[in-house]
Protein backbone atom coordinates (compact mmCIF):
# COMPACT_ATOMS: atom_id res chain seq x y z
CA UNK A 1 0.00 0.00 0.00
CA UNK A 2 2.65 2.46 1.05
CA UNK A 3 4.69 1.43 -1.98
CA UNK A 4 1.81 2.15 -4.32
CA UNK A 5 1.08 5.57 -2.89
CA UNK A 6 4.76 6.42 -3.17
CA UNK A 7 4.78 5.45 -6.82
CA UNK A 8 1.62 7.47 -7.35
CA UNK A 9 3.22 10.52 -5.82
CA UNK A 10 5.98 10.41 -8.40
CA UNK A 11 5.50 12.36 -11.62
CA UNK A 12 3.44 10.42 -14.09
CA UNK A 13 4.25 11.00 -17.74
CA UNK A 14 1.20 12.40 -19.50
CA UNK A 15 0.66 13.05 -23.21
CA UNK A 16 -2.22 15.42 -23.61
CA UNK A 17 -2.47 15.74 -27.40
CA UNK A 18 -4.40 19.05 -27.78
CA UNK A 19 -1.95 20.75 -25.45
CA UNK A 20 0.97 19.40 -27.46
CA UNK A 21 -0.60 20.80 -30.64
CA UNK A 22 -1.03 24.19 -28.96
CA UNK A 23 2.60 24.00 -27.89
CA UNK A 24 3.53 23.22 -31.49
CA UNK A 25 1.97 26.50 -32.67
CA UNK A 26 3.87 28.40 -29.99
CA UNK A 27 7.15 26.75 -31.01
CA UNK A 28 6.54 27.85 -34.61
CA UNK A 29 5.98 31.43 -33.42
CA UNK A 30 9.18 31.42 -31.38
CA UNK A 31 11.21 29.94 -34.22
CA UNK A 32 9.94 32.01 -37.17
CA UNK A 33 12.53 34.82 -36.82
CA UNK A 34 15.35 32.26 -36.64
CA UNK A 35 14.02 30.42 -39.65
CA UNK A 36 13.76 33.68 -41.58
CA UNK A 37 17.34 34.62 -40.72
CA UNK A 38 18.72 31.16 -41.56
CA UNK A 39 16.94 31.11 -44.92
CA UNK A 40 17.68 34.67 -45.91
CA UNK A 41 21.34 34.68 -44.95
CA UNK A 42 21.78 32.14 -47.76
CA UNK A 43 20.61 34.65 -50.34
CA UNK A 44 22.53 37.23 -52.32
CA UNK A 45 21.13 40.73 -52.79
CA UNK A 46 19.00 39.89 -55.87
CA UNK A 47 17.60 36.85 -54.08
CA UNK A 48 16.80 38.97 -51.04
CA UNK A 49 15.03 41.74 -52.90
CA UNK A 50 13.88 39.75 -55.92
CA UNK A 51 10.44 39.17 -54.44
CA UNK A 52 10.72 35.40 -54.09
CA UNK A 53 9.32 33.49 -51.14
CA UNK A 54 10.73 35.21 -48.09
CA UNK A 55 10.35 32.09 -45.95
CA UNK A 56 12.12 29.73 -48.34
CA UNK A 57 15.53 29.47 -49.98
CA UNK A 58 16.19 31.22 -53.27
CA UNK A 59 17.56 29.32 -56.26
CA UNK A 60 21.10 30.26 -55.40
CA UNK A 61 22.35 29.28 -51.94
CA UNK A 62 25.50 31.19 -51.09
CA UNK A 63 26.38 30.90 -47.40
CA UNK A 64 30.10 30.70 -48.12
CA UNK A 65 30.17 33.71 -50.40
CA UNK A 66 28.17 35.72 -47.87
CA UNK A 67 30.41 34.62 -45.02
CA UNK A 68 33.51 35.66 -46.96
CA UNK A 69 31.87 39.03 -47.63
CA UNK A 70 30.85 39.43 -43.99
CA UNK A 71 34.34 38.81 -42.67
CA UNK A 72 36.15 40.93 -45.29
CA UNK A 73 33.80 43.93 -45.47
CA UNK A 74 35.43 47.14 -44.22
CA UNK A 75 38.76 45.40 -43.46
CA UNK A 76 37.12 42.59 -41.53
CA UNK A 77 35.55 44.87 -38.91
CA UNK A 78 32.88 42.25 -38.16
CA UNK A 79 35.43 39.70 -36.93
CA UNK A 80 36.86 42.38 -34.70
CA UNK A 81 33.40 43.09 -33.22
CA UNK A 82 32.94 39.41 -32.44
CA UNK A 83 36.33 39.30 -30.70
CA UNK A 84 35.45 42.46 -28.75
CA UNK A 85 32.15 40.94 -27.63
CA UNK A 86 33.99 37.80 -26.58
CA UNK A 87 36.49 39.80 -24.54
CA UNK A 88 33.76 41.90 -22.88
CA UNK A 89 31.66 38.83 -22.12
CA UNK A 90 34.55 36.83 -20.64
CA UNK A 91 36.09 39.68 -18.64
CA UNK A 92 32.73 41.03 -17.45
CA UNK A 93 31.27 37.57 -16.85
CA UNK A 94 34.21 36.10 -14.92
CA UNK A 95 34.80 39.29 -12.96
CA UNK A 96 31.17 39.73 -11.98
CA UNK A 97 30.93 36.05 -11.02
CA UNK A 98 34.02 36.09 -8.79
CA UNK A 99 32.73 39.19 -6.97
CA UNK A 100 29.18 37.81 -6.65
CA UNK A 101 30.26 34.39 -5.39
CA UNK A 102 32.54 35.86 -2.75
CA UNK A 103 30.01 38.46 -1.62
CA UNK A 104 27.09 36.00 -1.62
CA UNK A 105 29.10 33.55 0.46
CA UNK A 106 30.23 36.30 2.81
CA UNK A 107 26.67 37.53 3.37
CA UNK A 108 25.39 33.99 3.92
CA UNK A 109 28.06 32.59 6.19
CA UNK A 110 29.53 35.40 8.32
CA UNK A 111 27.82 37.60 10.87
CA UNK A 112 29.76 40.82 10.45
CA UNK A 113 29.14 44.44 11.31
CA UNK A 114 26.65 46.28 9.08
CA UNK A 115 25.79 43.01 7.33
CA UNK A 116 22.04 43.49 7.32
CA UNK A 117 22.32 47.07 6.19
CA UNK A 118 24.76 46.20 3.39
CA UNK A 119 22.57 43.37 2.17
CA UNK A 120 19.53 45.66 2.18
CA UNK A 121 21.54 48.05 -0.01
CA UNK A 122 22.28 45.22 -2.47
CA UNK A 123 18.59 44.29 -2.60
CA UNK A 124 17.71 47.94 -3.18
CA UNK A 125 20.24 48.03 -6.02
CA UNK A 126 18.22 45.33 -7.81
CA UNK A 127 15.64 48.04 -8.36
CA UNK A 128 18.03 50.60 -9.82
CA UNK A 129 17.53 50.61 -13.58
CA UNK A 130 20.90 49.74 -15.12
CA UNK A 131 20.37 52.24 -17.89
CA UNK A 132 19.82 55.06 -15.39
CA UNK A 133 23.47 54.55 -14.47
CA UNK A 134 24.80 54.87 -18.01
CA UNK A 135 24.79 58.66 -18.30
CA UNK A 136 26.40 59.45 -14.90
CA UNK A 137 28.90 56.60 -15.34
CA UNK A 138 29.78 58.05 -18.73
CA UNK A 139 30.31 61.48 -17.15
CA UNK A 140 32.51 60.00 -14.40
CA UNK A 141 34.53 57.94 -16.83
CA UNK A 142 35.00 60.84 -19.22
CA UNK A 143 36.59 62.87 -16.40
CA UNK A 144 38.88 59.93 -15.65
CA UNK A 145 39.75 59.59 -19.34
CA UNK A 146 38.26 56.10 -19.47
CA UNK A 147 35.59 56.62 -22.12
CA UNK A 148 36.26 55.07 -25.50
CA UNK A 149 38.44 52.36 -23.91
CA UNK A 150 37.63 48.72 -23.23
CA UNK A 151 37.50 49.51 -19.49
CA UNK A 152 34.45 51.69 -20.06
CA UNK A 153 32.56 48.53 -21.05
CA UNK A 154 34.23 45.97 -18.77
CA UNK A 155 34.21 47.82 -15.43
CA UNK A 156 30.44 48.55 -15.27
CA UNK A 157 29.77 44.90 -16.21
CA UNK A 158 31.41 43.79 -12.94
CA UNK A 159 28.44 45.04 -10.95
CA UNK A 160 25.83 42.28 -10.61
CA UNK A 161 23.60 42.67 -7.52
CA UNK A 162 21.28 39.91 -8.75
CA UNK A 163 24.26 37.55 -8.85
CA UNK A 164 25.04 38.40 -5.21
CA UNK A 165 21.43 37.80 -4.24
CA UNK A 166 21.34 34.43 -6.07
CA UNK A 167 24.63 33.30 -4.52
CA UNK A 168 23.51 34.40 -1.07
CA UNK A 169 20.32 32.34 -1.27
CA UNK A 170 22.15 29.38 -2.71
CA UNK A 171 25.08 29.42 -0.28
CA UNK A 172 22.70 29.75 2.67
CA UNK A 173 20.89 26.55 1.73
CA UNK A 174 23.45 24.44 -0.09
CA UNK A 175 26.45 24.94 2.21
CA UNK A 176 25.66 23.61 5.72
CA UNK A 177 27.44 25.34 8.59
CA UNK A 178 28.34 21.94 10.05
CA UNK A 179 30.52 21.09 7.07
CA UNK A 180 32.31 24.43 7.33
CA UNK A 181 32.84 23.93 11.06
CA UNK A 182 34.18 20.44 10.44
CA UNK A 183 36.66 21.81 7.89
CA UNK A 184 37.74 24.49 10.37
CA UNK A 185 38.10 21.92 13.13
CA UNK A 186 40.36 19.96 10.78
CA UNK A 187 42.58 23.02 10.66
CA UNK A 188 41.62 24.49 7.31
CA UNK A 189 41.78 28.29 7.15
CA UNK A 190 38.80 30.38 6.07
CA UNK A 191 40.05 30.82 2.50
CA UNK A 192 40.82 27.13 2.10
CA UNK A 193 37.44 26.21 3.56
CA UNK A 194 35.81 28.48 1.00
CA UNK A 195 37.79 27.23 -1.99
CA UNK A 196 37.88 23.51 -1.23
CA UNK A 197 34.68 22.89 0.72
CA UNK A 198 32.09 25.59 0.00
CA UNK A 199 32.85 26.35 -3.64
CA UNK A 200 32.21 22.83 -4.99
CA UNK A 201 28.83 22.82 -3.23
CA UNK A 202 27.88 26.12 -4.87
CA UNK A 203 28.88 25.09 -8.38
CA UNK A 204 25.37 24.97 -9.99
CA UNK A 205 24.66 28.53 -8.87
CA UNK A 206 28.15 29.63 -9.92
CA UNK A 207 27.54 28.34 -13.45
CA UNK A 208 24.19 30.14 -13.53
CA UNK A 209 25.65 33.44 -12.40
CA UNK A 210 28.59 33.08 -14.80
CA UNK A 211 26.31 32.35 -17.73
CA UNK A 212 23.83 35.12 -16.90
CA UNK A 213 26.53 37.76 -16.42
CA UNK A 214 28.48 36.72 -19.52
CA UNK A 215 25.29 36.85 -21.58
CA UNK A 216 24.35 40.21 -20.07
CA UNK A 217 27.75 41.57 -21.15
CA UNK A 218 27.47 40.04 -24.61
CA UNK A 219 23.98 41.52 -25.01
CA UNK A 220 24.85 44.94 -23.66
CA UNK A 221 23.92 47.71 -26.05
CA UNK A 222 23.12 50.98 -24.30
CA UNK A 223 26.34 51.15 -22.29
CA UNK A 224 28.85 50.53 -25.14
CA UNK A 225 26.73 52.70 -27.43
CA UNK A 226 27.19 55.59 -25.02
CA UNK A 227 30.79 54.86 -24.01
CA UNK A 228 32.48 54.06 -27.31
CA UNK A 229 33.02 56.23 -30.34
CA UNK A 230 35.78 54.19 -32.05
CA UNK A 231 33.97 51.54 -34.07
CA UNK A 232 36.94 49.17 -33.74
CA UNK A 233 36.06 48.84 -30.03
CA UNK A 234 32.38 48.13 -30.65
CA UNK A 235 30.80 44.88 -29.52
CA UNK A 236 28.80 43.12 -32.20
CA UNK A 237 25.46 44.48 -30.91
CA UNK A 238 26.49 48.11 -31.39
CA UNK A 239 28.21 47.31 -34.69
CA UNK A 240 25.17 45.63 -36.18
CA UNK A 241 22.95 48.40 -34.88
CA UNK A 242 25.18 50.89 -36.66
CA UNK A 243 25.07 48.92 -39.93
CA UNK A 244 21.32 48.71 -39.67
CA UNK A 245 21.09 52.47 -39.25
CA UNK A 246 23.30 53.02 -42.31
CA UNK A 247 21.41 50.48 -44.40
CA UNK A 248 17.99 51.98 -43.63
CA UNK A 249 19.25 55.52 -44.15
CA UNK A 250 20.16 54.93 -47.79
CA UNK A 251 17.87 52.16 -48.83
CA UNK A 252 18.78 51.96 -52.49
CA UNK A 253 22.56 51.92 -52.27
CA UNK A 254 22.91 49.42 -49.45
CA UNK A 255 21.31 46.20 -50.63
CA UNK A 256 24.57 44.31 -50.06
CA UNK A 257 24.80 45.67 -46.51
CA UNK A 258 21.39 44.17 -45.71
CA UNK A 259 22.58 40.66 -46.52
CA UNK A 260 25.66 41.26 -44.33
CA UNK A 261 23.41 42.34 -41.44
CA UNK A 262 21.23 39.26 -41.76
CA UNK A 263 24.15 36.84 -41.78
CA UNK A 264 25.91 38.94 -39.13
CA UNK A 265 22.89 38.58 -36.84
CA UNK A 266 22.91 34.80 -37.36
CA UNK A 267 26.64 34.43 -36.70
CA UNK A 268 26.48 36.64 -33.60
CA UNK A 269 23.87 34.48 -31.86
CA UNK A 270 25.59 31.13 -32.47
CA UNK A 271 28.04 31.39 -29.51
CA UNK A 272 25.22 32.25 -27.08
CA UNK A 273 22.97 29.48 -28.30
CA UNK A 274 25.81 26.97 -27.91
CA UNK A 275 26.62 28.28 -24.42
CA UNK A 276 23.02 28.00 -23.26
CA UNK A 277 22.44 24.55 -24.63
CA UNK A 278 25.66 22.97 -23.43
CA UNK A 279 25.24 24.40 -19.93
CA UNK A 280 21.46 24.15 -19.63
CA UNK A 281 21.47 21.31 -17.08
CA UNK A 282 23.46 23.49 -14.71
CA UNK A 283 21.85 26.89 -15.03
CA UNK A 284 18.27 25.70 -14.76
CA UNK A 285 18.97 24.22 -11.35
CA UNK A 286 20.55 27.46 -10.21
CA UNK A 287 17.72 29.60 -11.55
CA UNK A 288 14.97 27.86 -9.59
CA UNK A 289 16.58 28.96 -6.34
CA UNK A 290 16.13 32.65 -7.03
CA UNK A 291 12.52 32.15 -7.96
CA UNK A 292 11.48 30.07 -5.02
CA UNK A 293 12.16 32.46 -2.19
CA UNK B 1 36.43 29.42 37.61
CA UNK B 2 36.25 33.07 36.75
CA UNK B 3 39.57 32.91 34.93
CA UNK B 4 38.29 30.19 32.56
CA UNK B 5 35.18 32.26 31.95
CA UNK B 6 37.36 35.20 31.12
CA UNK B 7 39.36 33.01 28.79
CA UNK B 8 36.33 31.78 26.85
CA UNK B 9 35.13 35.34 26.73
CA UNK B 10 38.40 36.43 25.23
CA UNK B 11 38.38 33.58 22.72
CA UNK B 12 34.83 34.42 21.78
CA UNK B 13 35.83 38.01 21.28
CA UNK B 14 38.63 36.89 19.02
CA UNK B 15 36.26 34.65 17.05
CA UNK B 16 33.85 37.57 16.71
CA UNK B 17 36.56 39.85 15.42
CA UNK B 18 37.71 37.22 12.95
CA UNK B 19 34.12 36.73 11.83
CA UNK B 20 33.79 40.47 11.13
CA UNK B 21 37.11 40.58 9.30
CA UNK B 22 36.42 37.51 7.17
CA UNK B 23 32.92 38.72 6.34
CA UNK B 24 34.25 42.02 5.08
CA UNK B 25 37.07 40.28 3.26
CA UNK B 26 34.56 38.31 1.22
CA UNK B 27 32.07 41.13 0.70
CA UNK B 28 34.67 43.87 0.35
CA UNK B 29 35.68 43.49 -3.32
CA UNK B 30 32.06 43.61 -4.42
CA UNK B 31 31.52 46.47 -1.99
CA UNK B 32 34.23 48.53 -3.69
CA UNK B 33 32.69 47.94 -7.12
CA UNK B 34 29.27 48.70 -5.65
CA UNK B 35 30.45 52.03 -4.26
CA UNK B 36 32.42 53.00 -7.37
CA UNK B 37 29.93 51.98 -10.03
CA UNK B 38 26.55 52.31 -8.36
CA UNK B 39 26.60 54.68 -5.41
CA UNK B 40 29.09 57.13 -6.93
CA UNK B 41 27.32 57.45 -10.34
CA UNK B 42 23.95 57.81 -8.60
CA UNK B 43 25.33 60.52 -6.36
CA UNK B 44 27.01 62.19 -9.30
CA UNK B 45 23.80 62.09 -11.35
CA UNK B 46 21.90 63.64 -8.49
CA UNK B 47 24.56 66.36 -8.22
CA UNK B 48 24.60 67.04 -11.97
CA UNK B 49 20.84 67.18 -12.13
CA UNK B 50 20.82 70.17 -9.80
CA UNK B 51 22.76 72.36 -12.24
CA UNK B 52 22.03 74.02 -15.53
CA UNK B 53 24.44 75.06 -18.26
CA UNK B 54 23.52 78.30 -19.93
CA UNK B 55 25.07 79.98 -22.93
CA UNK B 56 25.60 83.10 -20.90
CA UNK B 57 26.83 82.79 -17.34
CA UNK B 58 28.05 79.18 -17.57
CA UNK B 59 26.92 76.44 -15.22
CA UNK B 60 24.84 77.46 -12.26
CA UNK B 61 23.07 75.76 -9.39
CA UNK B 62 19.34 75.65 -10.06
CA UNK B 63 18.23 73.14 -7.39
CA UNK B 64 15.10 71.32 -8.60
CA UNK B 65 14.49 73.37 -11.74
CA UNK B 66 15.49 70.48 -14.02
CA UNK B 67 12.92 68.25 -12.33
CA UNK B 68 10.22 70.88 -12.64
CA UNK B 69 11.20 71.17 -16.28
CA UNK B 70 11.10 67.38 -16.78
CA UNK B 71 7.67 66.92 -15.23
CA UNK B 72 6.25 69.69 -17.40
CA UNK B 73 8.17 68.60 -20.52
CA UNK B 74 5.73 67.05 -23.04
CA UNK B 75 8.53 64.83 -24.40
CA UNK B 76 9.31 63.32 -21.01
CA UNK B 77 5.65 63.04 -20.04
CA UNK B 78 4.55 61.39 -23.27
CA UNK B 79 7.51 58.97 -23.10
CA UNK B 80 6.68 58.10 -19.49
CA UNK B 81 3.03 57.65 -20.34
CA UNK B 82 4.05 55.35 -23.20
CA UNK B 83 6.20 53.06 -21.03
CA UNK B 84 3.49 52.94 -18.36
CA UNK B 85 0.82 51.97 -20.91
CA UNK B 86 3.26 49.54 -22.46
CA UNK B 87 3.91 47.89 -19.07
CA UNK B 88 0.20 47.53 -18.40
CA UNK B 89 -0.33 45.65 -21.67
CA UNK B 90 2.89 43.78 -22.29
CA UNK B 91 3.73 42.54 -18.79
CA UNK B 92 0.42 40.74 -18.10
CA UNK B 93 0.55 39.31 -21.62
CA UNK B 94 4.10 37.99 -21.17
CA UNK B 95 3.35 36.54 -17.75
CA UNK B 96 0.15 34.85 -18.93
CA UNK B 97 1.89 33.31 -21.94
CA UNK B 98 4.86 32.24 -19.79
CA UNK B 99 2.64 30.80 -17.07
CA UNK B 100 0.47 28.90 -19.55
CA UNK B 101 3.53 27.42 -21.23
CA UNK B 102 5.15 26.51 -17.92
CA UNK B 103 1.98 24.76 -16.72
CA UNK B 104 1.67 22.82 -19.98
CA UNK B 105 5.33 21.81 -19.89
CA UNK B 106 4.99 20.78 -16.25
CA UNK B 107 1.89 18.67 -16.91
CA UNK B 108 2.70 17.11 -20.27
CA UNK B 109 5.92 15.19 -20.78
CA UNK B 110 7.07 13.85 -24.10
CA UNK B 111 10.08 14.12 -26.34
CA UNK B 112 8.36 17.00 -28.11
CA UNK B 113 7.68 18.99 -24.94
CA UNK B 114 11.34 18.71 -23.99
CA UNK B 115 12.28 20.06 -27.42
CA UNK B 116 9.61 22.77 -27.16
CA UNK B 117 10.94 23.92 -23.80
CA UNK B 118 14.34 24.65 -25.29
CA UNK B 119 12.96 26.28 -28.44
CA UNK B 120 10.65 28.59 -26.50
CA UNK B 121 13.60 29.67 -24.39
CA UNK B 122 15.81 30.28 -27.44
CA UNK B 123 14.88 33.97 -28.00
CA UNK B 124 16.28 34.85 -24.57
CA UNK B 125 19.71 33.73 -25.79
CA UNK B 126 19.45 36.42 -28.47
CA UNK B 127 20.64 39.95 -27.66
CA UNK B 128 17.62 42.28 -27.55
CA UNK B 129 19.28 44.32 -30.27
CA UNK B 130 19.54 41.33 -32.60
CA UNK B 131 15.98 40.33 -31.72
CA UNK B 132 14.79 43.80 -32.73
CA UNK B 133 16.83 43.60 -35.94
CA UNK B 134 15.23 40.22 -36.74
CA UNK B 135 11.70 41.48 -36.18
CA UNK B 136 12.56 44.59 -38.15
CA UNK B 137 13.22 42.26 -41.10
CA UNK B 138 9.98 40.37 -40.55
CA UNK B 139 7.96 43.59 -40.39
CA UNK B 140 9.72 45.04 -43.42
CA UNK B 141 7.62 45.75 -46.46
CA UNK B 142 10.47 45.10 -48.91
CA UNK B 143 11.61 41.66 -47.73
CA UNK B 144 9.45 40.60 -44.81
CA UNK B 145 7.24 37.51 -44.91
CA UNK B 146 4.25 39.15 -43.22
CA UNK B 147 3.26 40.65 -46.55
CA UNK B 148 3.41 37.18 -48.18
CA UNK B 149 1.35 35.52 -45.46
CA UNK B 150 -1.40 38.11 -45.71
CA UNK B 151 -1.32 37.93 -49.52
CA UNK B 152 -2.16 34.21 -49.36
CA UNK B 153 -5.39 35.12 -47.62
CA UNK B 154 -5.97 38.12 -49.85
CA UNK B 155 -5.74 40.53 -46.96
CA UNK B 156 -3.81 43.78 -46.62
CA UNK B 157 -0.79 43.16 -44.41
CA UNK B 158 -0.64 45.27 -41.25
CA UNK B 159 2.30 47.65 -41.04
CA UNK B 160 3.65 47.10 -37.54
CA UNK B 161 6.02 50.00 -38.00
CA UNK B 162 3.21 52.52 -38.52
CA UNK B 163 2.10 54.95 -35.85
CA UNK B 164 -1.10 53.01 -35.22
CA UNK B 165 0.49 49.61 -34.80
CA UNK B 166 4.01 50.26 -33.47
CA UNK B 167 2.72 49.70 -29.93
CA UNK B 168 1.65 46.16 -30.84
CA UNK B 169 4.72 45.65 -32.99
CA UNK B 170 6.85 46.30 -29.91
CA UNK B 171 4.60 44.24 -27.62
CA UNK B 172 5.19 41.34 -29.98
CA UNK B 173 8.99 41.75 -30.01
CA UNK B 174 9.18 41.99 -26.23
CA UNK B 175 6.86 39.02 -25.67
CA UNK B 176 8.85 36.92 -28.13
CA UNK B 177 12.09 37.85 -26.40
CA UNK B 178 11.15 37.42 -22.74
CA UNK B 179 8.22 35.00 -22.40
CA UNK B 180 10.57 32.00 -22.73
CA UNK B 181 12.88 33.25 -19.99
CA UNK B 182 9.99 33.82 -17.61
CA UNK B 183 8.63 30.43 -18.59
CA UNK B 184 11.93 28.77 -17.56
CA UNK B 185 11.89 30.49 -14.14
CA UNK B 186 8.26 29.45 -13.54
CA UNK B 187 8.91 25.96 -14.86
CA UNK B 188 11.88 25.53 -12.51
CA UNK B 189 9.68 26.67 -9.61
CA UNK B 190 6.92 24.22 -10.63
CA UNK B 191 9.41 21.38 -10.77
CA UNK B 192 10.41 22.21 -7.21
CA UNK B 193 6.92 21.47 -5.86
CA UNK B 194 6.59 18.21 -3.94
CA UNK B 195 4.44 15.87 -6.11
CA UNK B 196 2.94 14.37 -2.95
CA UNK B 197 0.80 17.52 -2.75
CA UNK B 198 -0.88 16.66 -6.08
CA UNK B 199 -1.57 13.15 -4.88
CA UNK B 200 -3.20 14.48 -1.73
CA UNK B 201 -5.30 16.90 -3.80
CA UNK B 202 -6.35 14.11 -6.15
CA UNK B 203 -7.50 12.03 -3.21
CA UNK B 204 -9.62 14.97 -2.15
CA UNK B 205 -11.18 14.90 -5.60
CA UNK B 206 -9.36 17.79 -7.26
CA UNK B 207 -9.10 17.75 -11.04
CA UNK B 208 -6.18 18.87 -13.16
CA UNK B 209 -7.49 22.42 -13.46
CA UNK B 210 -8.07 22.72 -9.77
CA UNK B 211 -4.59 21.43 -9.04
CA UNK B 212 -3.13 23.98 -11.43
CA UNK B 213 -5.17 26.91 -10.08
CA UNK B 214 -5.30 26.09 -6.39
CA UNK B 215 -1.95 24.41 -5.77
CA UNK B 216 0.56 25.10 -8.51
CA UNK B 217 -0.06 28.82 -9.07
CA UNK B 218 -0.23 29.79 -5.38
CA UNK B 219 2.95 27.85 -4.64
CA UNK B 220 4.94 29.62 -7.33
CA UNK B 221 3.73 33.10 -6.33
CA UNK B 222 7.25 34.13 -5.18
CA UNK B 223 8.61 33.31 -8.65
CA UNK B 224 5.72 35.22 -10.26
CA UNK B 225 6.43 38.25 -8.11
CA UNK B 226 10.12 38.05 -9.00
CA UNK B 227 9.54 38.04 -12.74
CA UNK B 228 6.88 40.75 -12.47
CA UNK B 229 9.30 43.02 -10.66
CA UNK B 230 12.05 42.33 -13.19
CA UNK B 231 9.78 42.90 -16.17
CA UNK B 232 8.49 46.12 -14.62
CA UNK B 233 12.02 47.44 -14.11
CA UNK B 234 13.01 46.38 -17.61
CA UNK B 235 9.96 47.79 -19.37
CA UNK B 236 10.05 51.19 -17.71
CA UNK B 237 13.61 51.68 -18.95
CA UNK B 238 12.73 50.54 -22.45
CA UNK B 239 15.50 51.52 -24.87
CA UNK B 240 17.09 48.90 -27.14
CA UNK B 241 14.15 47.76 -29.25
CA UNK B 242 12.66 51.17 -30.11
CA UNK B 243 16.14 52.58 -30.66
CA UNK B 244 16.88 49.83 -33.21
CA UNK B 245 13.49 49.97 -34.92
CA UNK B 246 13.79 53.74 -35.11
CA UNK B 247 15.95 53.60 -38.21
CA UNK B 248 13.24 51.56 -39.93
CA UNK B 249 10.37 53.67 -38.65
CA UNK B 250 11.86 57.10 -38.25
CA UNK B 251 8.54 58.89 -38.67
CA UNK B 252 6.88 56.68 -36.07
CA UNK B 253 9.50 56.50 -33.35
CA UNK B 254 10.88 59.88 -32.39
CA UNK B 255 14.02 60.49 -30.32
CA UNK B 256 11.79 61.06 -27.28
CA UNK B 257 9.76 57.87 -27.73
CA UNK B 258 10.70 56.54 -24.27
CA UNK B 259 12.20 58.48 -21.32
CA UNK B 260 15.45 56.57 -21.67
CA UNK B 261 15.76 57.44 -25.35
CA UNK B 262 15.01 61.04 -24.45
CA UNK B 263 17.73 61.07 -21.77
CA UNK B 264 20.16 59.56 -24.28
CA UNK B 265 19.29 62.19 -26.85
CA UNK B 266 19.64 65.04 -24.35
CA UNK B 267 23.00 63.79 -23.10
CA UNK B 268 24.69 62.51 -26.23
CA UNK B 269 23.10 64.34 -29.15
CA UNK B 270 22.58 67.70 -27.45
CA UNK B 271 25.40 67.49 -24.85
CA UNK B 272 22.89 68.51 -22.21
CA UNK B 273 24.18 66.25 -19.44
CA UNK B 274 22.50 68.09 -16.59
CA UNK B 275 19.04 67.67 -18.02
CA UNK B 276 19.86 64.13 -19.21
CA UNK B 277 20.87 63.21 -15.65
CA UNK B 278 17.70 64.76 -14.26
CA UNK B 279 15.62 62.67 -16.67
CA UNK B 280 17.52 59.49 -15.72
CA UNK B 281 16.96 60.25 -12.08
CA UNK B 282 13.29 61.09 -12.54
CA UNK B 283 12.88 57.83 -14.46
CA UNK B 284 14.63 55.96 -11.66
CA UNK B 285 12.12 57.57 -9.29
CA UNK B 286 9.21 56.37 -11.43
CA UNK B 287 10.66 52.84 -11.48
CA UNK B 288 11.11 52.88 -7.73
CA UNK B 289 7.57 54.09 -7.08
CA UNK B 290 6.17 51.58 -9.58
CA UNK B 291 8.02 48.60 -8.09
CA UNK B 292 7.26 49.65 -4.54
CA UNK B 293 3.56 50.12 -5.30
CA UNK B 294 3.49 46.73 -7.00
CA UNK B 295 5.18 44.98 -4.08
CA UNK B 296 2.79 46.69 -1.69
CA UNK B 297 -0.29 45.51 -3.59
CA UNK B 298 0.97 41.97 -4.07
CA UNK B 299 1.80 41.67 -0.40
CA UNK B 300 -1.89 42.15 0.33
CA UNK B 301 -2.87 39.84 -2.48
CA UNK B 302 -0.49 37.11 -1.36
CA UNK B 303 -2.15 36.75 2.01
CA UNK B 304 -5.32 35.75 0.14
CA UNK B 305 -3.69 32.88 -1.67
Amino acid sequence: MSDRSLAGARRRPSRHLPLQVLLGFLVVYFLVPFWWVIVNSSKDAPGLFGGGNTLWFAGHIDYLGNLRQLFTYDNGIYGRWILNSTLYAIAGGVGATVLSVMAGYGFAKYRFAARRFSFALVLGALMVPATALVIPTFMMFSQLGLTNTIWAVILPSLLNPFGVYLMHVYARDAVPDEILDAARADGAGEIRTFVQVAFPLMRPAVVTVLLLSAVASWNNYFLPLAMLSDNRLFPVTVGLGMWQGIASANNAGSTSLWSLIILGALVSVIPLVIAFFTLQRHWRGGLSVGGLR
Amino acid sequence: MSSTQEKTHKIRGKVRLREHLMGWLFVGPFGIVFLALLIAPLGYALYLSLFQKKLIGGTSFVFLDNYVKAFTDPSFLSGSWFVIRFSLVSIPLQIIVALAMALILDAVTSLFTRFARLMIFLPYAIPTVIGAVMWGFLYSKSFGPLADVFDWFGATPPDFLSTNLIFYGLVNVVTWQWAGYYMIILYAALQGIDPALYEAARMDGAGKWQIALRIKIPLITPALVLILVFSLIGTLQFFNEPQILRSLAAGTIGPDFTPNMYAYQQAFALANFNYGSAISFALGGIVFVGVYAFLFFTRKRRSFL
